[in-house]
Formats: structure tokens, sequence, C-alpha cells
């Protein structure tokens, strides 16, 4: 096989592939539990795209992956895991609220920037500080997003459970609603698809740009290749890291605070259900390529909404997509399994090195 | 003691992972699906001991599907961890729809004793034993244990298999011996402080033992507060372990060092 079509096997095909493997091998899980394979899939199609209002929902449940999956796959692309996302998702929606209904009388495309600033900017400060501490201390940041992820997830139910941030006239422990200004414009009336999926759809671009046609998307992509190389080309290792670490925090930030203005405009203290951690694998299945997270987080959107029918129409658990995310992630992680089934003579190049070499951060 | 045991345990198994070169973040995974098939177990066989077998053969089997990712399919060993973190963190509540299951009675301290036990053993068969010296061979370099004639996969897989075995076991103690009723996330994150604990114990039994005492102690004195009634909310004291976690794998670092290997994957050539 020539370089071309080993490429088009790793872009298209081995995506591809893991996702159908995924849906056998959540198929059998179904069947196993003793229900209907094909119609609980059926149901979840419907769900995703037939019913009415099945495809806004669908591309409502897209836009935060977007950000997220984004964000993650910049980790990635310096050797970066950060599993923190679903920390970060948390504090940029805690802040993108808290600017949303503590300021009055702004105008709405200036209340909305701030609120979505917050975002970044919360999200960019909880994800610095493991940068921190893996560029200054050498801190796996595999176990620091984890523990940060902790931290984020008391800190929220303090502040809307019994801390400032409660809701005094409602009974239910939320946040008070933000600013009608500072809600996301619906893009068609009817549904909650709002403009939060232009803003995914241009940063897609931004982050391609960032990456491969700017100095410190170079910088990333250096140290993720080999940082001794990177050391040794005179490139600062260690605000690379932090940089990259604060922008995939923002995105997630972001993505947080996107969707509190955008769909719940208040916050509950269990806000999000995994979203943080379905990014990591949205950004593998798209390998960490910018332009292919469109579809990859649209896929799980649509898995992410099907599934919800699903559950109501089959009685089949939507945890079942898990099982789909999985088997995806052990696909497209293991290049050996590829190189089986391909008869290739080199495997794919696999799409995640977490930064081993980095020194002294060991695990 | 009590909070100590189920982290020694896991702590323990990363370890023997780690010394022989593989990263083991799904020790978390590990400890709460063998503390549900634990609990499962036992409640349906009215048998205790039989609750805390099935929890440390379903760390064999969890761990053997680490080892084959990471070690035979050569996927990055904290992406393994991480997939299989998923399916355990999210399938329980796939699975547990079955049985609405009551607390059962549970077992007093012989998984305690078993950790005690076990710190000592392991401490022992790493560094007094041919077996431990391979191991210990294998992580820092494998291509050099290689052709020496050892089996790096062998070992690997072996030392992988019995660190789950162990994080069953620490599984098992939380639905068991401690509260005697299974919860969804009842593990709130110890296989990972486990590893905090296990870098600041330098990758020594011992060392690791004396961390994770340092770790109960800090949870059993959030606890204390708690009751004595001070007014701080109880959120911030939940983070307590969580930030001394950070703290601790922050300040270690430098003066820890990793088993050479450790992470990377071989590939025989």
């Amino acid at each position: 096989m020539n370089q071309r079509s080993r490429a088009i096997v790793a872009a298209v095909l081995l995506p591809v592939i893991s996702v159908v493997a995924g849906f056998v091998v959540a198929g059998l899980a179904v069947a196993l539990s003793g229900s209907d394979p094909f119609q609980s899939f059926y149901a979840l199609f419907q769900g995703a795209f037939i019913n009415p209002r099945a495809l806004p929902e669908t591309l409502v449940a897209t836009t935060p992956y977007i950000f997220l999956g984004l964000g993650v796959a910049l980790g990635f692309r310096a050797g970066l895991f950060n599993i923190g996302a679903e920390g970060q998702f948390y504090i940029g929606a805690l802040f993108g609220v808290f600017i949303g209904y503590s300021l009055h009388g702004l105008p709405a495309i200036v209340h909305i920037l701030l609120a979505l600033l917050a975002g970044i900017v919360g999200g960019f400060v909880w994800a610095a500080v493991p940068g921190i501490l893996k560029a200054r201390f050498g801190a796996h940041e595999v176990i620091t997003t984890i523990m940060l992820n902790y931290v984020a997830f008391a800190l929220v139910n303090f502040l809307i459970n019994n801390g400032p941030m409660v809701d005094k006239a409602s009974s239910a422990p939320r946040t008070p609603y933000v600013d009608p200004a500072a809600q996301l414009p619906i893009l068609v009336s009817g549904t909650r698809l709002h403009a939060g999926l232009i803003l995914g759809l241009i940063a897609i671009p931004v982050v391609w740009f960032l990456l491969d046609r700017t100095t410190i998307g170079f910088r990333i992509r250096t140290v993720g290749f080999s940082p001794t190389a990177a050391r040794a080309a005179g490139i600062s290792v260690a605000w690379t890291i932090l940089a990259t670490m604060g922008i995939s925090g923002g995105l997630a930030g972001l993505a947080g605070a996107d969707e509190v203005l955008g769909v719940s405009h208040y916050m509950p203290p269990s806000f999000s259900t995994g979203y943080g951690f379905d990014a990591i694998a949205v950004a593998l299945l798209a390998r960490s390529n910018p332009w292919a997270m469109l579809p990859a987080a649209f896929l799980f959107g649509a898995l992410s909404s099907g599934s919800r029918f699903m559950q109501f129409q089959t009685q089949v658990s939507a945890d079942v997509i898990s099982v789909v995310e999985a088997t995806v992630i052990m696909f497209i992680a293991a290049p050996v399994l590829f190189q089986w089934i391909f008869r290739l003579r080199r495997a794919p190049a696999p799409p995640v090195k977490i930064a081993s070499e980095t020194e002294g951060a060991a695990l | 003691m009590n909070e100590a045991t189920p982290l020694t345990l896991a702590a323990l198994g990363g370890v023997i992972s780690e010394r022989s070169g593989v990263v083991n973040i799904a020790l978390e995974g590990m400890m709460l699906m063998s503390a549900f098939t634990g609990y499962v177990v036992a409640f349906q066989t009215h048998n205790l001991w039989l609750g805390v077998l099935a929890g440390v053969i379903t760390g064999l089997v969890i761990a053997t599907l680490h080892a084959a990712l990471s070690i035979s399919l050569l996927v990055d060993q904290i992406v393994s961890g991480f997939v299989i973190n998923i399916l355990a963190l999210w399938h329980i509540p796939l699975l547990s729809k079955i049985p609405v299951l009551g607390p059962i009675l549970f077992v007093h301290q012989p998984i305690t004793y078993a950790m005690l036990l076990a710190i000592v053993l392991v401490q022992f068969l790493l560094f007094y034993t041919v077996w431990g010296l391979r191991t210990r061979a294998v992580g820092e370099h494998p291509l050099a244990a290689d052709t020496v004639g050892i089996n790096v996969y062998r070992v690997r897989y072996l030392a992988v298999m019995l660190s789950g075995g162990l994080a069953g076991l620490g599984g098992a103690y939380f639905s068991l011996q401690q509260i005697g009723q299974f919860l969804p996330n009842m593990t709130g994150g110890r296989g990972f402080i486990a590893l905090a604990a296990m870098i600041f114990g330098k990758w020594k039994p011992l060392g690791a033992f004396y961390a994770c005492l340092l770790f109960a102690g800090a949870e059993a004195l959030s606890g204390r507060i708690q009751i004595s009634g001070v007014h701080i909310p109880f959120q911030f004291l939940g983070m307590l372990p969580y930030l001394l976690t950070i703290i601790v794998v922050a300040g270690a670092m430098g003066r820890a060092v990793a088993p050479a290997a450790d992470g990377k994957p071989y590939r025989k050539a």
C-alpha cells in the first residue's frame, strides 16, 4: 500500500470501522441483556434524526462536543492527556452563569460576549493549574486533572447547593436564571437550537489555524512530537505545556458557558452527564484533527440525543452508548489491530502518544 | 486504618504493575467493578468469602483486559486504563438495574489483615526473589531483559494481573468490609489517590503504605472536623484528600524516580 492509501485508511476507514465495531459490541450487550438490538438501534436512529425536533436536538448536543473535542485534541497534539475537561466544563459554566445572572441592562451582544469570555477564563485558569504543576514540578496531568475534577464538582456543589450562588426563589437547588440579554439567540424557532452551534463551527477553523499556521501551534506540535527535540530547538517546553493546557481548558470552559447560556439558562449542581469524558472519545475518533471534529462531534451528539429516546422507547439503558464509546476508543487506539485486519506491513500511526518523555513526569 | 486498607491494596497493585513498566490508571475502575461483583455474589450466595473471591477474580479479569490492550495491542497504557474506567464507572448503572440490593452484613477486619500481609509479601517478592528481580528488570530496561532471555510479555502480564487482583481485593473491601452495601461511585477516585500514594512512596510497597496512611489520616481528619461541628461546608472538607493528592504528586516528583521504562510499550523486534 502506498503512502496515500495508507493515509486514507488512517483518516476515514479506521474511524468508520471503529464505529461499526462499537455498534456490534453494543448490540451484543443489548442482546445479552435480553432486548432486541435492531429495534433498539432503530429507536436510537429515530431519536437522533427522524422524530420531530430530533435533528435540532442532535445539533444542540453536538455543540459542546465540538468545543470539548477541540480542547482535548489540542492537548493530545502536545502529548498531554487532559482528562479534566469535565471539571473545566463545570467551572466554565459556573463563571458563565455568574456573569449571566448577576449583570443586568447590558446590550445582548456585550453581555453574551462577557459571559462566554468568563467561561473561557474559568476553564483556562482551572486547566492552567495542572499545566503549571506539570511544567514546574513534573506532576503528571492525568492525576492532577482528575483530582481537580473532583474539586470542581465539590466547589460547584457547594456554591449552588448551600453557597452564595443558590437561587433563593427556587425550591430546587440551582442558580438564578441568566438575564435574557445573556441568553444565546435561538436559531430555529420552536427548537432549542441556539447560536452556540455557529460559534462551534467558527471554533474549528480557528483551532486549525492556531495549530497549523501559528508559532504557538508549531511549538505545541513539536513538544508533542518530542519534548527533547523541542528543547534542543530552543522552545520553552514549560511555557508550551502551560499554554496548551490553558487553551484546552479555555475551550472546555467555553463549552460550559455556551451550554448554560444556550440551553438551560441556569445551572443545577449536577450539570453535565460526562460530556467532558465523551469528548476524549470524540477527539480520538477525529484523530485530533480539528476538521474531523465536526463529524465526530455530530456522531456523539446523535448518540447522546438518540439514546434518550431509545431508553424511553425500549427500556434499554442509555448507558449502552458508553459501550460504543469504549469500543471506538479501543479500536482507534490499537494500531496493531488494524495491522492485522488489513494485513498492512506497517501499523497506522497511533493517534495518541502521551508524552512519557517529559522529564520526571512519570505516573 | 479503615481508610488505608483499600488505598494500600490498590497502591501495592500500582507498585507491582509499574515496576514491570505498565502504568495502571484502571485501578479505580477495577476497584469499583470488584466492589459491585463482590457485593452481588455475596448477596446471592449468602457467603461473604465467595463475595471477596468474586471481587479478586473481577480485578484479575479486568487486569487481563488492560494487559491485552496495552501489552499485546500496544494501546497507550493511559488510554487503555481510561477505557476501562469508562466501562466500569458507567456500566454499573447498566448492570445494576437488575437486582435492587439492600445492605448485607459485613466481614470484620480480614481484608485489613490481608492488606498488612500483602505489604510484606510484595516487598519480599519484589526485592528478594528472582521473580522480583525479573519484574524490575523488565520495568527498567525491557530490551536488556529480553536479551538475557526473560519473556517481557509474560512478566508484564503477570504483574498487571497481580495488580488487578490486589485492586479487586481493595474493591471488595468497600462493599463487604466497610459499608456492607454497594453504592455507585463509592470508590470516589481512590484508585487515583492510590497512584499518587505509590509515587509518594517512591514505587516501594512500604513507602506506598506510609503514604496511604497519610491520605487515610487526611480523610479521617476531615470526617472528625465535620462531626465536631466546625462551620466549614462539607464540600470543602471533601476536597481535602484530592487537594492533598495534587500537592503530593507535585511535591514528590522531583525526588522520586520512576522505573525507567514505566509507561513505555515494548515491541519485540
